[in-house]
């Protein structure tokens, strides 16, 4: 579904993506992880071009997103993208944040795109809140709202980019409840979080990056078990006891 | 001083038809009206063109858009109104000179030249308010329209542009209420706005300060009306659950 072939990144000097192979495929959970500053946050924005790549491929569901006769906006159509810091739009009520890009890019019309938000709606628990407006709504109820918003336009994939990252700790487990039921249904996910328990319990593999350079790569159980690079085992070691 | 006020002189006749000084009054606000709206609408539109274009990526299309800015800003008005309306015409192919010169009536003639003058004035300042609305918001808006397949007319349509253009409210109305005072300068190329008239009527009359307290009223009730109508478009459009509008 995806496939990362050698590809290297620079901000001017510095070189935030050096030579990353990955590959996830269709129905997988992929948990990526590593030290702030890591490059996994540029990692996943580079999937749906919001970063571009200086040298490598990307294939996603067959097109190389790197290549200029990509039709990068039928692309992005395709790929869900939750972020931090949620990004709903604020003067549209969530009901239309919901609907605006199926009936915009699709050219749904509104009565379709309405059941098909109320419907993303009851799924991720906010069917009372559709005509609330962004601003009245708690952190991780934005979230939610962001998640269904990516879902509206029936993505292939989903990238979450630190989905919680920005959230009070009462309202994590909400968002990652949503996350889980949308693993379970055989959504394709790559997942940027420093959140272990999901990583544990929802993963089928976790990536750790560093100087951005995937430096482990590996089943939950055998990541948090048995961490090869000692990188990694101080990674979770000072995520686990931050006191020590 | 001596001066002896006489409120009465807006109802003596002008010894023109059954017409009093009060109706010049009422014709020259007219005219400021025509002239400031049709600007505004103007300015306006070609405000947002311009600082959308100075937000977009493509250098050629910002590098227009604020050398349109900066000539615009950095020569007077009153230059410019000179230009537009003494010069500009004689630049004109021969037909349409003659229709502008001769065949035009000459309010409408220095109409134009007002209107095309303000309008192009204001379409600078606008753009700078457009473009800084743009700009003042945050990044993460225009990745999240990106990353759902807008295209970037959709994106500023149906993301940025709403929420920009309810920031920057307070600001256009300070230029909305510019276009109507900066409309007195019509008055020197003989376009009979307000400011004409309260002038001819102090040298009909000799009742100077009369004519032009009156005239100071007529803008202030004017202006004050403006703000009083856009505050009230600024609540109308207000975000709910936000204070002060968008963040």
């Amino acid at each position: 579904m995806i496939r990362f072939n050698n590809v290297h990144k620079w901000f001017k000097d510095l070189h935030v993506l050096n030579g990353i192979n990955l590959q996830v495929q269709q129905g997988e959970v992929v948990v990526v992880c590593g030290p702030s500053g890591s490059g996994k946050s540029t990692l996943i924005r580079t999937v749906n071009q919001l970063e571009s790549i200086n040298e490598g491929e990307i294939w996603v569901d067959g097109k190389n997103v790197a290549d200029p006769k990509t039709n990068l906006n039928a692309l992005r159509a395709e790929v869900g993208f939750v972020f931090q810091h949620f990004n709903l739009y604020p003067h549209l009520s969530v009901l239309d944040n919901i609907t605006l890009s199926p009936m915009k890019v699709k050219g749904m019309d509104r009565a379709a795109a309405d059941k098909l938000a109320v419907t993303l709606l009851e799924r991720v628990g906010l069917a009372h809140k559709k005509d609330a407006f962004p601003a009245m709504l708690s952190g991780g109820q934005q979230q939610r709202v962001a998640i269904a918003r990516g879902l509206a336009m029936e993505p292939r994939v989903m990238l979450f980019d630190e989905p919680t990252s920005a959230l009070d700790p009462e309202m994590i487990g909400e968002v990652l409840k949503v996350m889980k039921d949308l693993a379970e249904s055989g959504m394709t996910m790559m997942v940027v979080t420093h959140e272990m328990g999901f990583a544990r319990e929802v993963a089928d593999r976790v990536v750790f990056v560093d100087h951005g350079q995937i430096i482990e790569e590996a089943h939950p159980e055998h990541f948090f078990t048995n961490p090869q690079h000692d990188r990694a085992k101080q990674f979770l070691r000072q995520l686990l006891t931050p006191m020590n | 001083m001596n001066y002896n006020w006489d409120w009465n002189v807006f109802f003596k006749s002008t010894g023109i038809g059954s017409e009093i000084y009060l109706d010049w009054f009422v014709s020259g606000l007219g005219w400021t009206i025509a002239v400031a709206l049709v600007a505004w609408i103007v300015a306006l539109i070609i405000g947002s063109v311009l600082g959308v274009m100075r937000t977009l990526p493509n250098k050629l299309l910002s590098g227009i858009a604020t050398a349109y800015v900066e000539l615009f800003r950095n020569v007077p008005l009153l230059v410019q109104l000179f230009i537009w309306y003494f010069m500009v015409p004689d630049y004109l192919p021969e037909s349409a000179q003659v229709w502008f010169k001769q065949e035009l009536n000459p309010a409408t003639s220095a109409y134009i030249s007002v209107v095309v003058c303000l309008a192009l004035f204001t379409a600078a300042r606008v753009c700078e308010q457009v473009r800084t609305g743009i700009q003042a918001l945050p990044k993460g808006q225009s990745a999240a329209a990106l990353a759902v397949g807008f295209t970037l007319p959709q994106m500023y349509r149906h993301v940025l542009l709403p929420q920009a253009f309810r920031i920057i409210i307070p600001p256009l109305t300070s230029e909305f209420l510019n276009i109507f005072k900066n409309s007195s300068v019509a008055s020197l190329i003989g376009l009979m706005e307000l400011l004409a008239q309260t002038k001819q009527t102090a040298e009909f009359t000799a009742n100077m300060f009369e004519a032009f307290t009156l005239a100071t009223l007529i803008y202030f009730v004017l202006n004050m009306s403006l703000m009083t109508f856009m505050s009230w478009v600024e609540k109308k459009v207000r975000i709910p659950g936000m204070m002060g509008g968008a963040k």
